[in-house]
């Protein structure tokens, strides 16, 4: 069943568009941390589904069963890496926002380019 | 005897299923917050009572039955306490069980 | 049949995406946010990446969550509709959709252990485990002693968004705030007068930071590791400094201690490469460690999942206590 693999690619390039989106057309930049961490997840979607193997378990190998097949661990260890760095920017991109709430009043790109201008 | 757990462990994850099902049915069209609280909370708890009690029996008597057994026990503790938080969460900013919103409340001391 | 399972969690996936996107309620989209998580958590899980699956759950769908809130409280909760250039964004949207689907026909098939990213290093990495590392889980051991330079990057990527957000907020709030809040939530409180969740939660609380701490320490023999238990032992003082208030939760775990533990666990990560160096070794070679090499591996990814895991716990309380404390307009 090929178009059930294909499916998860598909909604790997679905979701990251639905982040894109959000990152380029909404104006509220809460908004935009949220696309981006979407944007995020369909990345990781990816590097885990070309990880899996057919019959494969989880890379943990049991004491006693020989010739076990086993799924890539080489995505996993870049995934888990890059949630954390995920979500490390983004607690430092919700900093910046909360801050320029503060000096400016106001999280709308549209409002924040006004007060600029003047 | 390995047939009869198989039926056994079939039924309970059928009806705890039909019972998150219910709850989810409930939640849309209950009309306002706390109808909804009841009904996915309620449902929520026993259908997970009855879908891991329906792992436990395909899991056997091993280490895995014993943690699964703690889970249920943490999810039977805290579903009723997020649900009651959610209740006095709401009370709090003012919505009243009959769906009408008046000013903010005054917290209890 | 097991595929036909992770099919219907795409799709939910898919339509909880789209909810958050044009909905303009920002609470609304942060919880829709975290049950995006936990369908990713569960996804993951299906293709047998239990660690990723354990980390995003934790991550993802729970700190990930509090920040946003908290970080909602600070700000507005609404969002104005004045997105003005929406067709061109959605045209360039659809274009780059229909290029990215198009080039997913040329991967390997799902699944097939003949593709190429199946060749080169990993059954290198699950071959040599058992006898250069021997602990079970693969994962663990790539992480912490085959990639340890990348974990090491990791680490410093982790303690430089600490330190970020507590220099962002080093400076006072500006003077011209509004009206101040009168509800009893804003003054600290915490959930102080909520009787069953204070109950609930203080019965908790021991449990999981035990289940942290076997998180941590169990990450060689399952799925588990520093970042995780991090992250669970970071919520269960999250919990407790939103049942009792957050000038309780700093009584109990002072700055001085979160920045001490931000810093320590890195330099405890990086203790471990100077002393390998010292040792004899090259940086971060932990058969150096002891006189065995195998026993060296264990005490050096011990150490080093130490360190991870004190690093990941005082920064994400750092964030927390930054974003929490701060005075509202």
């Amino acid at each position: 069943m090929e178009l059930l693999g294909l499916y998860h690619y598909w909604v790997f390039a679905i979701l990251l568009m639905i982040g894109f989106y959000a990152v380029i057309a909404k104006s509220n930049l809460i908004k935009k941390l949220i696309g981006l961490s979407i944007f995020q997840s369909a990345v990781f979607l990816l590097y885990i589904t070309m990880g899996k193997v057919d019959g494969g378990t989880a890379p943990i190998i049991q004491a006693g069963v020989e010739n076990a097949v086993f799924s890539n661990p080489l995505p996993q260890v870049l995934i888990l890496t890059a949630i954390v760095v995920g979500i490390s920017t983004t607690a430092l991109g919700l900093g910046i926002v909360v801050r320029i709430k503060e000096e400016y009043g106001s999280i709308e790109e549209s409002d924040i380019q006004e007060i600029d201008r003047r | 005897m390995a047939l009869f757990l198989d039926i056994a462990s079939w039924a309970l994850l059928s009806i705890g299923g039909v019972f998150v099902f219910i709850g989810g049915v409930g939640a849309l069209r209950m009309p306002n917050l706390y109808t909804r609280i009841h009904a996915a909370s309620l449902t929520d708890t026993m259908g997970a009572v009855l879908i891991i009690a329906g792992v436990i029996l395909q899991a056997g008597a091993s280490l895995a039955a014993i943690k699964l057994a703690a889970i249920l026990l943490f999810l039977l503790l805290t579903s009723p306490t997020a649900s009651n938080a959610l209740a006095s969460a709401a009370l709090l900013a003012g919505l009243r069980p009959d769906g009408a919103v008046t000013s903010l409340e005054e917290p209890q001391e | 049949m097991i595929v036909l399972f992770g099919v219907f969690l795409l799709s939910l996936m898919v339509i909880t995406a789209l909810a958050i996107v044009r909905t303009q309620h920002l609470f609304v989209a942060v919880i829709l946010t975290g049950i995006f998580s936990l369908l990713m958590a569960a996804n993951f899980f299906l293709l047998d990446a239990a660690d990723v699956a354990l980390t995003e759950a934790a991550i993802g769908a729970g700190i990930s969550t509090v920040l946003f809130l908290s970080a909602l409280a600070l700000t507005g909760e609404h969002e104005s509709v004045r997105s003005s250039n929406r067709i061109l964004a959605l045209s360039v949207v659809a274009v780059t959709t229909l290029i990215v689907i198009y080039a997913t026909f040329d991967k390997p098939r799902f699944g097939d252990p003949l593709a190429p990213v199946h060749q080169h290093v990993s059954p290198w990495y699950l071959e040599t485990t058992p006898e250069a590392i021997d602990i079970p889980n693969v994962v663990t051991a790539v992480l912490a002693s085959f990639r340890g330079y990348d974990t090491l990057g990791e680490v410093f990527v982790v303690f430089t968004a600490g330190i970020g957000v507590l220099f962002l907020f080093g400076a006072r709030p500006p003077r011209n705030s509004g009206s101040p809040g009168t509800r009893a939530a804003e003054q600290g409180l915490g959930l102080r007068h909520y009787l069953i969740p204070r109950v609930v939660g203080r019965l908790l609380i021991p449990f999981i930071l035990l289940f942290g701490f076997y998180v941590q320490f169990h990450g060689d023999y399952g799925p588990g590791g520093g970042f995780q238990a991090g992250a669970i032992i970071a919520a269960a003082v999250i919990l407790y400094a939103l049942l009792e208030g957050e000038a309780q939760a700093l009584r109990v775990i002072p700055h001085k201690l979160l920045i001490g533990l931000m810093a320590g666990g890195a330099l405890l990560y990086g203790g471990v490469g100077v002393a390998s160096l010292l040792l004899g070794g090259n940086f971060l070679d932990y058969s150096v460690l002891a006189a065995d090499p195998v026993a060296g591996q264990h005490r050096g990814i011990l150490l080093i999942e130490a360190g991870v895991g004190i690093t990941v716990t005082g920064v994400l309380l750092s964030v927390f206590h930054a974003f929490a404390g701060r005075r509202r307009r």
